[in-house]
């Protein structure tokens, strides 16, 4: 919705709020729930209603708990059935510097390290009970700086001053949210900075309401926010889509010429544009995929991008579309060529019309109101797109992964028979029970794979490991490798060990909260990355788990289908692997059965696949 | 601005915090009259009428106000200053 987009009016969210959570709420219908617990140390009321606002936006309905006034510790530390019995999906810890006791200008040095120890130690046992008890993510402010300094210029430098204290108090909590996955840093020390501290800062909302912050900062700080949420739930755009005339470089390249364009040092536009290339080109190693979307010959494209003073070259997009179609039908074809939902990606171009006409005909793209090019890097990133919650390998390597796939299609092209292409490719698979260096990918695929998904359930991190650890589940995780690249892992199964008796609760689209063992196995997740679609990698999974299977003298494998928007493509995978369909409901639900031959013949015959790292 | 002027506008900013088109104020209007005004909602509708207006009220005038009368003449002094 237009309201919430970045740039937005704050102040007018904060009047309209509930005329717009009734559009919000009209406008669509598929809806993720997340339970959310904001535990303050301030006032919280109007943080969650325009918290809500941005969580819709962003696909979330969120069910909140909220903490009594400043019992944000008391609700983890003691007993609290309450919060135990709300089951929280997400803790957010909204504290601020009205929650630190800080030292007195008279203190020895001595005494303030006793003191930052002490309010450390305050934080780290109720992350700790949190992590014990409830093995949610955690969301935890930083602390924003005061609004006077006693000590002045100093209060840095000297360790009785409050921003020392401040700054070596959040590289504590840093330093904690390095070593521990689930747990997250909101930084509201740069969100105040970036707002004007003597405004966040406003003591009047304090005294009068008890707000850590001015009224009117809380739509940016609420914004901020649900980015980080959507992001722990997997919820981040993975592509930008580039126009480039006058969005990439000043001037239009099949007018003006490659040597007439704006970029590179020698003029105040060029650089502008210099430093926005940098920006785009930096966002490859955080995991975003870039492709182009122009209206151009393509030859004259690709002498703008090789301009020897621009960053960006050709070889850093996955695709470039250089052509005279609309620029709403290019932005559909890049997101099937890359397997991606049109709502993973960002179109970013100068002129509004074009962003009208994608805004109108391809739903769910993102259309920033990028500005003028001077604002154009303001604008993408406060939007947080691409809020980065955990940095794996995978993202640094996905521009180079998916380069890897259109190669591939033009091996494709040269092979008559697929499976002699598929050969070719000389794949390797490793497919184990899940471990720990995987985790956090296994929980990032889990969070975001829709299309081929059987189930579509969502586990955070913590439940994952729990699976991982049950001897009543089956979990396996899937990496291919072939001759242009590494993907990674790309698919994830858990199966429960139960019993036939089960089927009455899977059918009702629930799970059983223990696993008791028994000699079905029930398939309560199979998904798999659409980037390695059609290289019999489900085959390989399945030959998997029917030998986990037999190893443990489970005879029968029952599997799911829960049809979501998104999943249509999986309909009939069972029937590909030979389950018999057993049932099937009115509402779409299938429910399918394999019995386990005695002799059962492998149905991969074209990748590697060992169970050794 | 005419009074007048003052409480059309507020009744704007009355209906947009409470998402009801019915509601007038009056002078004597306090929060006894409208359901959803509690001490939360108050913060906000504040901030709504200092938007509107493009004025600030201080914790003095916050503290002291007693109804819709009040808050207009408050308005009315700032921004006719």
């Amino acid at each position: 919705m237009r309201e919430l987009e970045y740039p937005f009016d704050g102040e007018l969210i904060l009047k309209k709020s509930k005329k717009i959570k009734r559009a919000l709420l009209e406008e669509r219908s598929d809806f993720t729930e997340k339970r959310i617990a904001v535990l303050g140390g301030s006032t919280t009321h109007d943080i969650i209603r325009i918290l809500e606002l941005f969580l819709l936006e962003e696909g979330i309905r969120p069910v909140f708990y909220e903490s009594e006034y400043a019992l944000y510790w008391q609700d983890v530390m003691f007993d609290n059935p309450e919060l135990v019995s709300f089951a929280p999906d997400l803790i957010f810890i909204h504290t601020t510097n009205r929650n630190i006791v800080f030292p007195a200008v008279s203190d020895s040095e001595e005494q303030v390290d006793g003191l930052l120890a002490e309010q450390y130690d305050h934080f780290l046992v109720m992350w700790e009970k949190i992590a014990e008890v409830y093995r949610c993510p955690v969301i935890q402010n930083n602390f924003d700086y005061p609004f006077y300094r006693l000590l002045g210029n100093q209060e840095g430098v000297c360790p009785q001053g409050r921003i020392c204290f401040i700054n070596r108090l959040n590289e504590k909590f840093y330093q904690y949210a390095r070593e521990h996955g689930n747990f997250y840093i909101h930084d509201i020390n740069y969100l105040s900075a970036s707002y004007g501290l003597d405004r966040w800062a406003d003591s009047l909302y304090w005294h009068m309401y008890k707000y850590a912050c001015c009224m009117q900062a809380i739509p940016v700080f609420s914004h901020n926010l649900a980015k980080v949420i959507k992001s722990v739930f997997g919820r981040n755009k993975k592509a930008l889509v580039l126009d480039l005339d006058n969005t990439l470089w000043g001037g239009v390249v099949g007018d003006d010429g490659q040597e007439n364009l704006e970029i590179g040092q020698e003029t105040p536009m060029g650089q502008v544009y210099s430093e926005f290339q940098g920006y785009v080109k930096a966002q490859k190693d955080i995991g975003v995929m870039l492709t182009v979307n122009s209206k151009n010959e393509y030859d004259n494209a690709l002498a703008g991008l090789n301009h020897p003073e621009g960053d960006l070259k050709p070889e850093d997009f996955v695709l470039i579309k250089a052509n005279w179609e609309p620029k709403s039908s290019n932005t559909t074809a890049i997101a099937q060529e890359l397997n991606i939902l049109p709502d993973s990606l960002v179109f970013v171009d100068d002129n509004p019309a074009e962003r009208e006409i994608v805004r109108a005909q391809t739903a769910g793209v993102a259309v920033p109101e990028i500005g003028t090019p001077e604002q154009y890097i303001r604008v993408l990133d406060h939007s947080g797109f691409f809020e980065v919650t955990s940095l794996s390998e995978d993202d640094r390597k996905r521009s180079e992964m998916y380069r890897a796939n259109v190669e591939r299609k033009v091996q494709q092209e040269r092979f008559s028979d697929y499976r002699e292409y598929l050969l070719s490719l000389d794949m390797q698979g490793i497919i184990r029970p899940f471990e720990a260096v995987y985790m956090a990918r296994i929980a990032q695929l889990t969070n975001k794979s829709n299309q081929f998904n059987l189930t579509t359930r969502r586990f955070t991190q913590a439940q994952i490991e729990a699976f991982a650890a049950d001897p009543g589940y089956i979990t396996r995780y899937g990496k291919l490798t072939d001759r242009f690249g590494d993907n990674g892992v790309v698919s994830v199964v858990i199966g429960r060990k139960g019993t036939a008796a089960d089927v009455e609760i899977y059918r009702r689209g629930e799970t059983p909260d223990t696993a008791d063992g028994g000699d079905v196995l029930h398939l309560e997740l199979w998904l798999m990355s659409c980037r390695v679609l059609k290289r019999d990698m489900e085959y390989a999974m399945m030959d998997s788990v029917v030998e986990a299977c037999r190893d443990c003298g489970i005879g029968t494998i029952m599997g799911y289908y829960y049809p979501t928007a998104k999943n249509a493509m999986v309909k009939e995978l069972y029937q590909m692997m030979d389950f018999v369909k057993v049932e099937e409901n009115d509402t779409g639900v299938t429910i399918w059965k394999f019995e386990i031959p005695a002799q059962y013949e492998k149905k991969n015959g074209v990748i590697r696949v060992t169970d050794k790292e | 601005m005419s009074r007048e002027e003052v409480f059309e506008k507020l009744n704007e900013v009355f209906r947009d915090v409470f998402d009801d088109e019915e509601i007038t104020v009056t002078d004597a209007t306090t929060a006894d009259d409208i359901e959803e005004w509690d001490s939360l909602e108050h913060i906000n509708l504040l901030a709504a009428v200092e938007q509107e207006f493009g004025m600030k009220f201080n914790m003095g005038q916050v503290v002291s106000m007693k109804n819709v009368g009040e808050m207009a003449d408050i308005i009315i002094s700032q921004i006719t200053v």
